[in-house]
């Protein structure tokens, strides 16, 4: 074997394209206005489709009657008895519906399909369906499912549950010098891809099902296409179109809507376009968990921590969708990045009759770093420590073992961060200055940290699952094509992917292209998702890089040195002598890495990225609006594949994140979204972003992609934290519950007021 | 063509164009699916995320708000635009640079509204440029790059690039 296929060398030699800013892949298109995302998509015979859905939050379905004015014979109409294998939604368990059979369990459930030729008359059709219902009680809170008074899952309204546990946490309290309690609550998030949904099917009883789409996970598609239309693998086929971001909301809601297209498709002999409008994706497709956390803590005199008791609840709306799942990472974040002997995390998520939560970039995470970091500053507060040498004296570092008593064998500088972060940001100058200036000021301001990890990759024994398959080939108009179902939607897939295989095999970035996101072409390389693009499914291109130079040095004689043509003469050889000129590798966990599902113990994740936030925030007290004046980010992701995308990531989390504490609340109203546009949905604009200054500290991971970690949803889990901390800092006051509004802040502030100053003459 | 149709002549990136339509469909509708120009998107129907941002007579609108008939003689710009010829635009050139797209759906939009402020404003200041995009939502960059991106090409913004811009009036 060749030297360069040496695994070891990669994280360690200078590179030519990994780590070059090197422009987008597909940019020029995107600029251009070319690329072509579903809605832009024709077909001669086009149908569209619509969707009758649930006015009521639960109940039977008692009878569905037809306009008469409407001459339903120019429709195509589909209900669950048009379906010909199995009416469910394959996740993790298939208690999901395609389409409600005599029941529904949340408002805007699908109930039925219609598709016509003229896009505008199917949409009104939707209104001359009647549903009639015989209604059954609701439940809309955590709280009231967890009373288990009215049960509307399973036997208990238990979706999931877990049991983490570390030392004994119930013989820590008496010898406790501090113990501090506190309760958090986030709100739910609706992503807010500026795409709405959106999928095209073709059905013919030769060719089985094919479905174009806007989606994160091409094969999630195809294995409930598979089960609802009861075909072998061969006769379904999946691919993905330009998709205008996802942010784990195309992870799971695809699988539905292409099942409906397709069954719309088989119904009328059309293909057939479903792309919701902003309403309807709004109030049909999933949002973040809101979740509520509890924590009890003891510490010791230095500050030092005894025992964490964390109880952690999640709604996870009507099915069970992903919310096991997300539960276990958020389980798995609630300690945050600290040295804990003793922990004991309790964690539920409850159903209710909303539509089902699902993915949304840090998967339970931000929820969980959101209670522990205002914890932490809680903690200070009530010990009288400074917010920050709390945290520094309770940090993990190399060598310690986490609440799962995995082994940080890898360096961990979160230290290091925090010290670059407080430098950046003139923490401490900073906090004085507004210390000085607030009394006399309307407008108070404040400074807030938030220190976490976030685990890369699938939890758990997630990625030895997944087990996936990736390469590259070579066509013979000599380009090298990464082979992969992980997509792009501007997260960077395509660019760092082929940097990669640029890279590792000595070609330029232009040699190599992606491979179109089809599952009739390209392997399973799992799902794109968990920050495990550049990192797991990045390793496999290096390694199936490598091993395809090391093939044609052993076979057709490609010297130690070659250039481009020397590289692409000796895949013509070995085209003529071997055929195919490709190189597949299947996923390898690193050495060590094991997890008990069992004891729920282990290596809850090959890797992590860590990072410190600093917010600056100004609280006026006229308007009672809450600005985010400055954030710095600094961070460890292994090695930045493209500086200019791994930015762009850190900052447009971060801009989400400000939108989850600042500004973004999804108001339910009998279960259903009220605020299902954009004039009062609201997230952050160009004009509420502030400077955001994003820091890289490099540790290049052995096992990574060119050492690359996870840095997708690390930036979304520290805004929430260190801007309600620094709110605290600025007006004295801990809220506790996110989004935190205008209204809140009038409320308490202007109670806490009316309580202080009670004698004003 | 149906008995309600009428005819909208208008200047579509420099070309005369001609189409029969109902006066009350939208302009966003007539540019995707009556002359093909799909650069223009949709992403929320209510004039709120900007991300069917076009100029018409000069002026930057929301065209899921503009009935067609009310771009009858008028002069239309798309993202189709821009580019010269395949070359893109200075403007075009720094978001690849910078990193100013992402997904890319909301790019169009973006790039029309900030054509549109470097056209009236060739040399914009922070505020100016955040002002000017205001009306567009981006989910993915939190708009940092697409600042730096305007900044970039307003360097190489030339008076004679302002002159053509406003010439569309």
């Amino acid at each position: 074997m060749a030297a360069a296929a040496s695994p070891t060398m990669s994280t360690h030699a200078t590179t030519r394209i990994v780590g070059a800013p090197v422009p987008r892949k597909e940019g020029v298109e995107k600029l251009l206005g070319a690329a072509c995302y579903v809605d832009d998509i024709e077909r001669v015979g086009l149908w569209h489709g619509a969707t009758v859905r649930s006015t009521v939050p639960r109940g039977l379905i008692r009878s569905i009657r037809f306009d008469r004015n409407i001459d339903w014979s120019e429709f195509a109409v589909v209900t669950a008895a048009d379906i010909p294998g199995e009416n469910h939604i394959q996740l993790i368990f298939a208690d999901q519906p395609c389409l409600a059979d005599g029941k529904v369990n949340h408002c805007d459930e699908a109930i039925l399909l219609l598709a016509h030729p003229d896009k505008h008359k199917v949409r009104r059709a939707v209104n001359a369906v009647q549903v009639e219902y015989e209604l059954f009680p609701p439940v809309f809170t955590i709280e009231e499912s967890e009373r288990q008074e009215t049960i509307v899952w399973g036997h208990d309204n238990l979706l999931k549950s877990f049991l983490l546990q570390k030392g004994d946490v119930d013989s820590a309290w008496p010898a406790a010098a501090h113990i501090v309690e506190g309760e958090y609550r986030t709100g739910a998030q609706e992503h807010l891809y500026i795409e709405n949904n959106g999928i095209i099917a073709e059905y013919s009883s030769a060719g089985g099902v094919t479905v174009w789409g806007s989606l994160q996970c091409p094969f999630y598609v195809h294995r409930t296409l598979l089960a609802v239309f009861d075909l072998p693998a061969d006769k379904v086929r999946v691919i993905q179109t330009e998709t205008g971001g996802a942010f784990g909301g195309k992870e799971d809601y695809p699988s539905t809507l292409a099942s409906h297209a397709a069954l719309l498709a088989r119904k009328s002999g059309h293909p057939v376009k479903m792309v919701y409008d902003r309403v309807e994706d709004l109030a049909a497709t999933t949002k973040r968990h809101p979740s509520r956390v509890r924590h009890r803590t003891a510490l010791d005199e230095h500050g030092k921590l005894l025992a964490m008791d964390i109880e952690l609840a999640t709604d996870g709306g009507a099915y069970s969708t992903l919310s096991s799942t997300v539960l276990s990472r958020a389980t798995l974040h609630s300690p945050g990045p600290y040295s804990c002997p003793n922990v004991r995390v309790s964690s539920r998520s409850w159903a209710t009759n909303t539509v089902p939560y699902g993915a949304f970039r840090g998967f339970g995470a931000p929820q969980a770093i959101f209670a522990i970091e205002r914890h932490m500053d809680e903690i200070a507060a009530a010990i009288g420590m400074d917010p920050v040498e709390l945290r520094r004296r309770n940090f993990l570092h190399q060598g310690d073992t986490t609440a799962t008593e995995q082994l940080m064998r890898e360096p961990v500088i979160v230290d290091k961060l925090l010290d670059r972060a407080l430098s950046e940001s003139d923490y401490y100058a900073r906090r004085e200055q507004f210390a000085r200036e607030n009394p006399d000021n309307p407008v108070k301001r404040g400074m807030g940290i938030a220190a976490f990890y976030h685990g890369s990759g699938f939890t758990g024994s997630g990625e030895r699952y997944l087990n996936s398959l990736a390469g590259i080939d070579v066509t013979s108009d000599n380009k090298v094509r990464v082979l992969v179902s992980s997509t792009e939607f501007g997260q960077g897939t395509n660019t760092v992917l082929t940097q990669i295989a640029a890279e590792a095999i000595g070609l330029g970035y232009s040699d190599v292209e992606m491979a179109p996101a089809d599952t009739g072409i390209v392997p399973n390389s799992g799902p794109t998702v968990a920050s495990r693009t550049a990192m797991v499914v990045g390793r496999l291109i290096e390694r199936a890089s490598r091993q395809l130079v090391s093939k044609l040095q052993e076979h057709v004689g490609l010297s130690t040195h070659f250039s481009p043509s020397d590289f692409f003469e000796a895949c013509r050889r070995y085209r003529i002598a071997h055929g195919e000129v490709a190189s597949l590798c299947r996923y390898e966990a690193p050495p060590g890495v094991y997890w008990d599902d069992e004891k729920y113990k282990g290596e809850a994740y090959p890797a992590y990225a860590w990072s410190v936030h600093v917010a600056q925030v100004a609280v006026d007290t006229i308007t009672y609006s809450a600005e985010v004046e400055e954030f710095w980010a600094v961070q460890e992701t292994g090695r930045v594949i493209n500086p200019v995308l791994a930015g762009g990531q850190i900052e447009g989390g971060i801009a989400q994140g400000i939108g989850y504490a600042l500004y973004e609340k999804v108001i339910l109203q009998n279960g259903h979204m009220a605020n299902n546009q954009m004039t009062n949905y609201i997230m952050p604009t160009a004009e509420d972003v502030p400077p955001i200054h994003a820091c890289f500290e490099e540790i290049p991971f052995e096992h990574g992609g060119y050492g690359a970690k996870g840095i997708g949803e690390l930036p979304h889990d520290g805004p929430a934290p260190a801007i309600l901390n620094a709110i605290k800092d600025a007006t004295g006051v801990s809220f506790s519950s996110i989004p935190l509004l205008p209204e809140d802040l009038h409320a308490t502030l202007c109670a806490r007021e009316s309580v202080e100053e009670p004698t004003i003459v | 063509m149906s008995a309600s149709d009428i005819t909208i002549r208008f200047n579509v990136n420099g070309e005369a164009r001609e189409i029969q339509a109902p006066p009350m469909k939208r302009l966003l509708d007539v540019l995707r699916d009556d002359l093909g120009l799909t650069g223009t998107k949709e992403g929320c129907g209510e004039g709120e995320c900007g991300s069917c941002s076009v100029r018409m007579n000069g002026d930057l609108v929301n065209s899921c708000l503009v009935p067609v008939l009310q771009a009858h003689g008028a002069t239309v710009e798309t993202v189709e635009g821009l580019a010269q010829n395949g070359v893109l635009s200075p403007l075009q050139r720094a978001f690849l640079r910078c990193g100013g797209a992402q997904c890319g759906i909301c790019t169009p939009g973006m790039l029309m509204a900030a054509t549109h402020l470097l056209a009236r404003n060739p040399h914009p200041n922070l505020a100016e440029i955040r002002e000017g995009l205001a009306g567009n939502l981006c989910r993915c960059t939190g708009f940092i790059r697409i600042f730096e991106s305007v900044i970039q090409a307003a360097g190489s913004f030339t008076e004679q690039d302002a002159a053509r811009s406003l010439d569309a009036r």
